[in-house]
């Protein structure tokens, strides 16, 4: 309870005015609710067409929480667990978070998830041989600067197979959740790694049917922000729902 | 011209570790997981507990099923960012809660919201906003709970829902004083009805 800031606002007409519609989800960028490659969606994806309905302040507000939520080590994948260090490739993960309309999303929560470096999850659901790490536990978190970026020290999660045809296997990926400033913006996604030749074969990559949006997913590697003999680094920049902007100071548009 | 938003993919079955990892025994990185309760000791209006279950479309009822709750205060004044004023300081209005893993019962408590104006003034029915994600969800599913009990006349969202017998699907159901029971199907007979918003 503490953790969440108490009626924080936004300035009046300013972009995340929680007056301001939040822009119409594109149905068709998004990965299809029922894709049956991914066996399990055949079940969980509702058949009634969804009812389309304007945001309104219930999807336009969200929580928001503080700078003071983050522990020092919260975004730091490799020690955050026991603090001694996690095995596997050093690297860092970082980007901006920008709207819809090129703004940076600052002071906005970013939680994030992986399998160990031998892709194994930290998870009574997880049975796969590869051993758990005993310095990894496997989430991070972190909040958004003010021009929306933000970055991760992790180490690179391993490939791992799954339950769905008989032999597929996850890419390597970091699991990531984000919330901007209104509830109607949640989103979670997955992060992949620039050359990893599983994504072409992943169905649930393939759950999303344009080209365009599956590479937006794939983070390429950057060596401008790796460190020299320590880590190598991987850019990944996110896009959250914008708003219209219908109130300018105060004044709704048109009067 | 403009950026495209990310596109989702699903939350997978180990979203816990990522959003609740002490509920799943990762403990030593948070001190607590986040959204346990949208209320704190005092918050003003009617405390209610409502317990549920999500169900697939082959009638499996989902052990993995994480749901984020999003509601006003009693007054019908959103936490944060509202920009008609400052709400019960009492009520945070988010809430993480995951189904139990033998289960697959959720329960949330807290406070019933007042009524919130729709763009157009006119008064919507109080209600609880839903993000649900699971294994198998490849877009969080977004969908509103109500009170069969409460004053819903004339919410412009729930007329929205052209076959007016899917609205009870929205309704949780009184179980008891303080008691209500909302039971989320994703597909098939008595599937909820979800927006696209």
């Amino acid at each position: 309870m503490s953790q969440i800031k108490p009626a924080m606002g936004h300035p009046a007409g300013g972009r995340n005015d929680a007056r301001n519609p939040l822009i119409a989800r594109d149905r068709d960028w998004h990965p299809a609710p029922l894709a049956p490659g991914y066996k399990t969606s055949v079940t969980r994806a509702p058949q009634r067409p969804l009812v389309a309905m304007p945001t309104t302040l219930s999807e336009q507000t969200g929580p928001a929480f503080g700078h003071g939520l983050i522990g020092e080590l919260d975004n730091n994948l490799i020690l955050n667990f026991t603090g001694q260090p996690a095995i596997g490739e050093r690297i860092i993960v970082h980007g901006r978070v920008t709207d819809e309309n090129g703004r940076g999303v600052s002071g906005t929560l970013v939680e994030a998830w992986q399998a160990n470096a031998g892709g194994r999850y930290r998870h009574k659901k997880d049975g796969y041989l590869a051993p758990l790490d005993p310095n990894f536990g496997g989430c991070g978190r972190t909040i958004t600067a003010e021009d929306g970026s933000y970055e991760f020290l992790t180490i690179r999660p391993g490939a791992y197979p799954w339950p769905n045809r008989v032999n597929d296997w996850r890419p390597m990926h970091i699991h990531l959740s984000l919330f901007g400033s209104g509830f109607g913006q949640r989103l979670i996604t997955q992060l992949y790694f620039e050359g990893d030749p599983l994504i072409a074969r992943c169905p649930i990559v393939h759950t999303i049917g344009q080209d365009k949006a599956i590479q937006s997913l794939i983070a390429p590697l950057d060596m401008n922000r790796a460190i020299p003999m320590d880590c190598l680094a991987y850019r990944f920049d996110v896009v959250l729902r914008g708003r219209r902007q219908t109130v300018f100071e105060n004044r709704m548009e048109g009067m | 011209m403009y950026p495209k938003e990310t596109p989702s993919q699903t939350a997978g079955p180990y979203v816990h570790i990522g959003l609740t990892p002490n509920f799943v025994g990762i403990h030593g990185i948070y001190d607590q997981d986040l959204g346990a309760s949208p209320i704190a000791d005092g918050a003003k209006g009617e405390v209610v507990t409502i317990t549920g279950t999500v169900r697939d479309g082959a009638g499996m009822v989902m052990r993995d099923a994480l749901i984020e709750t999003w509601q006003a205060d009693a007054a019908g004044i959103y936490p944060s960012n509202d920009p008609r004023g400052v709400a019960d300081p009492n009520v945070s209005g988010w809430a993480r809660i995951v189904a139990d893993f033998d289960s697959g019962e959720w329960t949330l408590r807290t406070v019933k919201p007042g009524r919130v104006p729709a763009p157009d003034g006119r008064l919507m029915a109080p209600h609880i906003s839903l993000w649900i994600v699971a294994r198998g969800i490849n877009i969080g599913l977004q969908t509103r709970l109500h009170f069969e009990d409460a004053d819903n006349d004339g919410c412009p969202v729930l007329a929205r829902i052209e076959q007016s017998d899917r609205v009870a699907t929205l309704m949780a159901k009184k179980t008891g004083p303080s008691d209500y029971r909302f039971n989320i199907i994703l597909q098939g007979i008595g599937e909820t009805v979800f927006f696209d918003l």
